[in-house]
């Protein structure tokens, strides 16, 4: 925070802070009882201060990794979102940038029908997918979680976007100084679009590694499992109301994206603004 | 090409081929007019030709289509023998300086200046050297690790040059290379590129709307204006004997003066006089000088006399220019600071500085129509 001439005092800032602080504890309120619990054994979940830790106890991180296979999970989780990613950018990158550059006949068209893609929910195309995944019988692998997810009217949108701020004259150097279309994309494009990827990774990432509703449509057994889908099916089966081991799961469904999230915060920001391979 | 990919040298010319442009033709698609039509020219192999005109007169798309960025829709453009119409612009082996730059944000300078001869797959320790070469030659070499956000403007354009130079091009285009600069660092950035483009002797095509720069590089001058080529030469004859009003007005600001001639007199339509010795009378024309070449007092011998209230006057340094007014016309005019400067002034401008066009706006040559005493200037 840098200095103003507003006093810190003002009438103002102390409201704002007070709706500021609010917000923060509306929101972090639910982690804090969720580490909570998970730290606290069993019996004195619902006794004691709430707001306060009493005795600090691994055991239900224990006994989630002795009766849950949570490794697997991660595993499938990790396999699954990286695909995913490394999917979208080989689809969407050339696609967006396809729609942003090149010239052809039907490039409206195709960003109109990118755009539709874009308001239609993915549910609403659920039992179609669902029945082409059976044709192909890839109900209950990985793939079924990762295929529909790789062509991405999203991230086509944002990466088409961000091309078109990138001036015209950087392309046409290129083209004079001899690249290609493809040494175009890859040697002077994409690092240009670093923050514009990593900020549709994250999306990418966060979302499908939270997803709970497509796992759940497609998968039968616990063998391809994310991680939200398999603890829950597994909380549901074996740990039923054991309220220690249940926010010890999830406490750990969520820690690769704190520890991701800390990792690449710079990252995360700049790719917000957006502004980090503009050129002047 | 890259038919010396191997040499290490930095880029020293060697077979800069002419480049000519036969009826040439351009329209955009989806547009109601054509940009130019059958246009013909030819730039001289290894100088530096300046295509000038103000803004939409279709130089710049007259040198995106040479340099391969846009397609024609008619004639053809040669390098020396090779016909390049059909040429792909990554193929055509054309390098471009650009008025904003455009270098890649991402890579440092000397990534920017090596990233041509990465794309020709020229071997790691060539390219080095010949980055430093380039560098050196336009004194960017301290900087080879920044990246293009950390420099001034003079100084990216500089990497926009060694970029463009460093394959050593037979054709360099150059893009209003100038106009993003402020006016110190773009005079002294001229007389730069006019000397390294001597070094390199790349045939170079130079776009600008600038008549200082197009004047002071060019060593073939084209006027352009709304897709015609109004008049092209060497800039001493464009700027001493230009062929009609709209490059008398553009290269170096003409006064034009609409009238007619009488017996000793120039008469304006709104009433206003000048007098005009030695020159056919009855005849529709417009006079032309510029500022800087009148002289106070009555003419001499011949030639042109003006008296006029004074309407503005401006201190440029060590002359002022003044603005007069004849009938409705304002001419201006620079003459020595400390010259009395109230009410009436009375300057004259001598016959080799006069110029003369018809009603069309085309050059009249009195010379040529029998009147030998009169030498209209043409050095």
């Amino acid at each position: 925070m840098t200095k103003r001439s507003t006093s810190p005092f003002a009438p103002g800032q102390i409201a704002v802070h007070v709706a500021l602080a609010a917000g923060a504890i509306f929101m972090l309120l639910p982690f804090w009882l969720m580490i909570r619990a998970a730290l606290t054994p069993e019996a004195e979940i619902f006794s004691g201060n709430m707001l306060t830790l009493g005795t600090v106890t691994l055991d239900n991180f224990r006994r989630v990794f002795a009766e849950v296979p949570i490794l697997r999970y991660y595993f499938n989780g990790i396999f699954v979102v990286v695909a995913i990613f490394i999917g979208q950018v080989i689809v969407c990158v050339p696609a967006a940038y396809a729609l942003a550059r090149l010239h052809f006949s039907g490039r409206e068209l195709s960003l109109w029908i990118v755009l539709g893609a874009l308001m239609i929910p993915y549910q609403v195309t659920a039992i179609p997918v669902y029945v082409i995944l059976a044709q192909f019988g890839l109900i209950d692998t990985r793939s079924a979680l990762i295929l529909p997810f790789v062509a991405n009217a999203f991230g086509v949108f944002l990466l088409r976007q961000f091309f078109l701020a990138i001036p015209g004259s950087v392309f046409e150097a290129a083209r004079l100084d001899g690249a290609g279309a493809f040494h175009t994309l890859f040697s002077v494009v994409l690092p240009m679009a670093r923050p514009a990827l990593v900020t549709f990774g994250i999306f990418s990432f966060v979302s499908h590694w939270n997803d709970y509703f497509w796992p759940s449509f497609v998968l039968r057994s616990d063998a391809a499992a994310t991680v939200p889908f398999g603890i829950v099916r597994f909380l549901d089966a074996e740990l039923g109301s054991d309220y220690g081991p249940q926010m010890a799961a999830a406490t750990l469904s969520v820690l690769p994206l704190l520890v991701g999230f800390l990792l690449a915060q710079r990252q995360f920001i700049n790719g917000i603004a957006m502004s980090a391979g503009q050129v002047e | 090409m890259m038919p010396d990919g191997k040499t290490t040298a930095p880029p020293a010319r060697r077979s800069a081929p002419e480049v000519t442009l036969a009826g040439l033709g351009k329209t955009y698609r989806g547009a109601a007019r054509p940009t130019f039509t059958d246009l013909s020219l030819t730039c001289p192999a290894g100088r530096i030709t300046v295509i000038v005109g103000p803004s939409g007169c279709g130089k710049t798309t007259l040198l995106r289509c040479v340099c391969g960025l846009e397609d024609t829709s008619a004639g053809t453009i040669r390098f020396g023998e090779r016909d390049v119409t059909k040429v792909d612009a990554e193929r055509r082996g054309v390098a471009m300086v650009f008025q904003n730059y455009a270098l890649y944000p991402d890579k440092t300078v000397a990534g920017n200046i090596g990233f041509p001869l990465r794309m020709a797959r020229m071997p790691k320790p060539d390219i080095e050297r010949r980055v430093a070469a380039a560098a050196r030659l336009v004194r960017i070499e301290d900087y080879l690790g920044r990246r293009p956000s950390e420099l001034s403007g003079g100084q990216r354009q500089r990497v926009g040059i060694a970029r463009a130079i460093v394959r050593g091009p037979d054709v360099l285009m150059m893009d209003e290379p100038l106009s993003n600069l402020d006016t110190k660092l773009r005079a002294e950035m001229r007389a730069e590129l006019g000397a390294l483009q001597r070094q390199i002797g790349a045939t170079t095509i130079y776009v600008t709307h600038d008549q200082t720069e197009a004047l002071t590089l060019a060593d073939h001058l084209v006027v352009m204006r709304g897709g015609v080529i109004e008049q092209q030469g060497s800039p001493e004859d464009v700027f001493l004997a230009p062929r009609n009003t709209f490059v008398a007005d553009f290269m170096g600001r003409m006064n034009l003066i609409e009238g007619k001639t009488a017996d000793g007199r120039l008469t304006t339509g709104d009433g206003a006089e000048a007098r005009l010795d030695g020159y056919p009378a009855g005849r529709e024309v417009v006079l032309g000088f510029r500022p800087e070449e009148v002289a106070l007092g009555p003419a001499a011998e011949g030639g042109l006399t003006v008296s006029a209230p004074i309407e503005r006057r401006e201190l440029l340094g060590t002359e002022v220019l003044v603005t007069l007014r004849l009938g409705e016309r304002l001419l201006r005019v620079r003459v020595p600071v400390g010259t009395p400067l109230d009410g009436t002034i009375t300057v004259s401008v001598p016959p080799r500085h006069l110029h003369f066009f018809g009603a069309d706006g085309g050059r009249i040559d009195f010379a040529a129509e029998a009147l030998p005493r009169r030498q209209v200037s043409s050095r």
